[in-house]
């Protein structure tokens, strides 16, 4: 009954669900609504059960003194602090004047941000070390990067700037996302799309049970 | 004094000459740095030949390492904040749709703008957000604002209080619950969507501050999609802009355009170009375009420069890494 109650769940929410996307009329509106609040409140207590995980995981690397336990003291140690600082302002903690936003503010938003545009070393880097033109695919990529990449920035336009409008950089670089670019993800997409729709319906159909845990 | 130091050294002159400039700005010791003209093209000229001094090292078979390239983007990225050079934006068609979308609205037009990224994606998004409020606000439509992610409506809020600052408004000019509103974050990414189409309030039972739905003037009659205007969605991933339209647009019948982030804005390529997105505002260029057209110059118009430079800096070094490539008997043996 372990396997058979959840595969039995999953077939009627999903075949409630396709109906219901073609006849969205009772019954299949209801249930189509139930199914949806049971999703957000499901997700909800995922979001809390994600939290203890990284609280229990924190400790038991600091109590066993593992590699790097020092940076679990500051995940542990900023997470009560943004709890703290949240409830602390009750139900208008996100207000104005709250600590919570002001720790918001101040360092979560700029670390965040710093994390990111780190990204631009690393990509201007492996650009640098693995971009190259060993072939003729590799060599048609790396013309198309060239091109959108000065395509997209105003310098662009002042390189070209004496060729007649629509033949400037950025006219160029907007044709290859309009069309290569397009039907390149139009390709990709649709076979996401079909690739979607036959797993989807395996495990609608109790054919797919991977995740369901185990070997079977 | 070994590498490592001579590195740690230079980081920590730089985090002190950037504190002492950060004080002395707050405390009124100075108006912020600017180059002149002729600093600024002294500097761009330098540059330009450090990199072509680089080149000839690499024919030569002298490779650099990644701490080079590092550099020169830090550089890239930073000098441009100090120059004060203007550049000519181009604004796209994309973009231009999205403006002429709201050029067609009526006065109290109502619209929905969901904030689908978090702070990591902000220097990308945030502008977007503040020039669309900003121009909203001017045009007096009513903004119904909601996140599908956690951090989406805390955005909201900063986007607003930016703006509101900038045009120099107040909580009189702009009253919370009558010409905006925060509904704040729920759970269940394209779920909610699909739940809004049926009813907004059985998402959102009260708005960020706890304030029931049927309180709030703005929103207490709206009942679903058909009685929003047009929606726009600022999104860096999922759930964001793709499902917005597989559900809001095609299901419901949603008009909506969008801002992402230059990585995102590819995959939804597809959907403006079959029409089921009605514009799109896609990485910091086209922000700063948007910025153009509402006359709301902000982060993005400033951060054009930066951008521009780092380009060329990208490009120059893929060109040195082809140059060393063929160089060494294409071979990949450049320095880690």
């Amino acid at each position: 009954m372990r396997r058979e109650i959840p595969l039995l769940i999953t077939g009627i929410v999903g075949v409630v669900f396709v109906i219901s996307y073609f006849i969205p009329h009772f019954p299949f509106n209801m249930m189509d609504g139930w199914f949806s609040d049971w999703f957000s409140i499901i997700q909800a207590c995922a979001i809390v059960l994600g939290a203890l995980n990284l609280l229990l995981i924190s400790s038991q690397k600091i109590i066993r003194r593992k590699t790097d336990w020092g940076y679990s003291i500051v995940v542990m140690a900023t997470f009560f602090l943004m709890i703290i600082a949240g409830f602390s302002g009750g139900v208008e903690f996100r207000g104005p004047d709250t600590t919570f936003t002001w720790l918001y503010n101040f360092t979560f938003m700029p670390l965040s941000s710093t994390m990111y545009a780190i990204l631009a070393f690393f990509v201007a880097s492996a650009s640098y070390r693995a971009f190259r033109a060993r072939n003729a695919e590799a060599t048609l990529l790396l013309g198309a990067a060239f091109f959108v990449m000065i395509g997209r920035v105003p310098i662009g336009d002042l390189i070209t700037g004496f060729m007649p409008e629509g033949a400037r950089l950025s006219d160029l670089t907007g044709w290859i996302m309009d069309y290569p670019q397009t039907a390149g993800q139009r390709a990709i997409m649709i076979g996401i799309a079909l690739g979607l729709v036959s797993t989807s319906l395996r495990v609608i159909l109790g054919i797919e049970r991977s995740h369901l845990g185990g070997d079977s | 004094m070994n590498r490592r130091m001579i590195e740690m050294s230079i980081l920590a002159v730089i985090t002190i000459l950037s504190i002492i400039a950060y004080l002395g700005k707050i405390n009124g010791w100075h108006n912020g740095y600017t180059f002149s003209t002729g600093l600024s093209i002294t500097l761009i000229i330098l540059l330009a030949a450090s990199v072509i001094f680089i080149l000839v090292l690499t024919i030569k078979g002298k490779l650099i390492g990644r701490r080079i390239v590092f550099l020169y983007i830090g550089i890239a990225i930073t000098l441009p904040l100090f120059m004060d050079i203007s550049q000519e934006i181009v604004v796209s068609n994309d973009v231009k749709a999205v403006y002429a979308d709201l050029e067609g609205l009526p006065a109290g037009s109502k619209i929905l703008v969901s904030f689908d990224y978090d702070p990591a994606s902000a220097p990308e998004l945030q502008p977007m957000a503040e020039a669309f409020i900003g121009e909203c606000f001017k045009r007096d439509f009513k903004l119904i604002m909601m996140g599908l992610w956690p951090m989406g409506p805390q955005q909201a809020n900063m986007a607003v209080d930016t703006i509101m600052n900038r045009m120099g408004l107040t909580d009189q000019d702009i009253i919370y619950g009558e010409d905006w509103v925060n509904l704040g974050f729920q759970t269940g990414d394209v779920f909610v969507i699909q739940r809004m189409g049926g009813s907004f309030e059985s998402m959102f039972h009260t708005d960020i501050n706890g304030r029931p739905y049927q309180d709030i003037p703005l929103v207490k009659n709206i009942k679903n999609f058909s009685n929003i205007d047009y929606s726009f969605n600022l999104s860096a991933g999922f759930p964001g802009t793709v499902e917005w339209v597989q559900v809001g647009v095609d299901r419901y019948g949603l008009k909506l355009s969008c801002g992402n982030t230059a990585v995102q804005a590819p995959t939804v390529y597809p959907y403006l170009k079959a029409g089921q997105l009605s514009g799109l505002i896609g990485g910091m260029n086209d922000g700063a375009a948007f910025e153009k057209l509402t006359q709301l110059e902000g982060k993005a118009t400033k951060f054009m420069l930066s951008q521009s430079f780092s380009h060329l800096i990208i490009i120059a070094f893929i060109f040195i890494g082809n140059v060393a490539y063929f160089r060494t008997g294409r071979k990949s043996a450049l320095k880690k």
